[in-house]
């Protein structure tokens, strides 16, 4: 065997040659829309909508609907360029084989120029409606979850998500630069809650669906590390996040209705996190801390988001 | 090619016709109300 070759090569070689022929039926919208990952794009909406109202300052309403809509389309063009990027290991998962791309629904070159259109589109308009410091950032955002996690560090290492989680933490910055045109402490902090919340969120999902990044051959901290180790570094992780949560009513840039909200969450989310702890299964049906602090953590991060945006129109 | 995979093709390219027409409509109604507002706000 190739020593240059990494882990996981010789089963996406087997997919690739047929997910390179194009399929004979031109797409179905259905499938260009499906490419933009929509749920996913709801966490990202609500986060960057949040910046933009927390933010000091008029904005008019066109314009802060226009900003909106170009983080959507832009972690759509994101979404859109890493499922093109991903195809090959998609299809060895259970849970993303039934995708346009894997399934055969849609050719790869459809996804890649539909990925960068939308990626320079959501920019310029971006920067045309609000202020170029948002759409560069924007645009980094894009760049970095393409460039940084896709291709670079998803297939190399199991601290893939603990870096390439910035890239969804981009949105509060997104918001907030729109409105003002300049980044403060507030966003910045938004960035490193998201940015610590991003490894216990994905490691408690990729507990219970170990065997499809194995089968893929994607370096996950279960996969390398053993859900043991994960479960420590998911704990780990979990304590800065529950700081960085409740630095915003500490350094006094929230008020207390935000600061309560965030202490009973980051609370709760630590409880489940020692649940997760203390959890010793191996297998998907017995993970059922997992699954719950997975499913309260997408609960989490709405409703800090929403708290804020609360506590500071009050 | 079958006269059902011609029908199916058809119907994709008239789907997604519409769409993009819809789109392009969205599309000039938002820059019409972007110029509108920036003028307005910066008069």
């Amino acid at each position: 065997m190739d020593p240059s070759r990494r882990w996981g090569d010789e089963k996406r070689i087997m997919t690739t040659t047929t997910l390179d022929h194009p399929t004979a039926l031109p797409a179905d919208w259905r499938d260009l829309l499906a490419l933009t990952k929509p749920r996913v794009m709801t966490l990202v909406v609500f986060t960057g909508l949040c910046g933009l109202l927390v933010a000091p300052g008029p904005i008019h309403p066109v314009l802060a609907f226009t900003a909106i809509l170009c983080i959507a389309l832009g972690a759509g063009a994101a979404a859109a360029l890493n499922q093109w990027y991903e195809a090959d290991i998609d299809a060895l998962m259970k849970r993303t084989a039934a995708r346009p791309l894997p399934a055969g629904r849609l050719d790869r070159q459809t996804a890649l120029h539909f990925g960068v259109g939308l990626s320079f589109f959501s920019v310029l308009l971006m920067g045309v409606a609000t202020n170029w410091l948002a759409a560069a950032i924007l645009a980094v955002s894009i760049l970095f979850y393409v460039f940084i996690y896709t291709i670079w560090l998803k297939r190399r290492t199991p601290q893939n998500i603990v870096i390439g989680g910035a890239a969804g933490a981009f949105p509060p910055l997104i918001g907030w630069a729109a409105v003002t045109g300049d980044v403060a402490t507030l966003p910045l902090l938004l960035f490193a809650l998201i940015f610590l919340w991003t490894p216990p969120h994905f490691w408690a999902l990729s507990l219970f669906v170990r065997s499809d990044y194995a089968a893929a051959g994607v370096p996950m901290l279960p996969v390398v590390a053993g859900a043991r180790a994960t479960r420590i570094q998911i704990l780990l992780y979990t304590l800065p996040m529950a700081a960085a949560a409740v630095a915003p009513w500490a350094l006094g840039l929230a008020g207390p209705v935000y600061g309560l909200a965030a202490a009973a969450l980051s609370l709760a989310f630590l409880a489940l996190a020692l649940r997760v702890l203390a959890n010793r299964a191996t297998e998907p049906k017995a993970m059922k801390p997992e699954k719950q602090l997975f499913a309260f953590s997408i609960v989490y991060l709405f409703a800090l988001f929403g708290a804020l945006v609360i506590d500071r129109w009050l | 090619m079958t006269g059902s995979d011609e029908r199916e093709i058809r119907r994709r390219q008239k789907a997604r016709a519409i769409i993009l027409a819809v789109l392009l409509a969205a599309f000039v109604v938002l820059v019409y109300a972007i110029t509108i507002t920036k003028m307005s706000v910066s008069g």
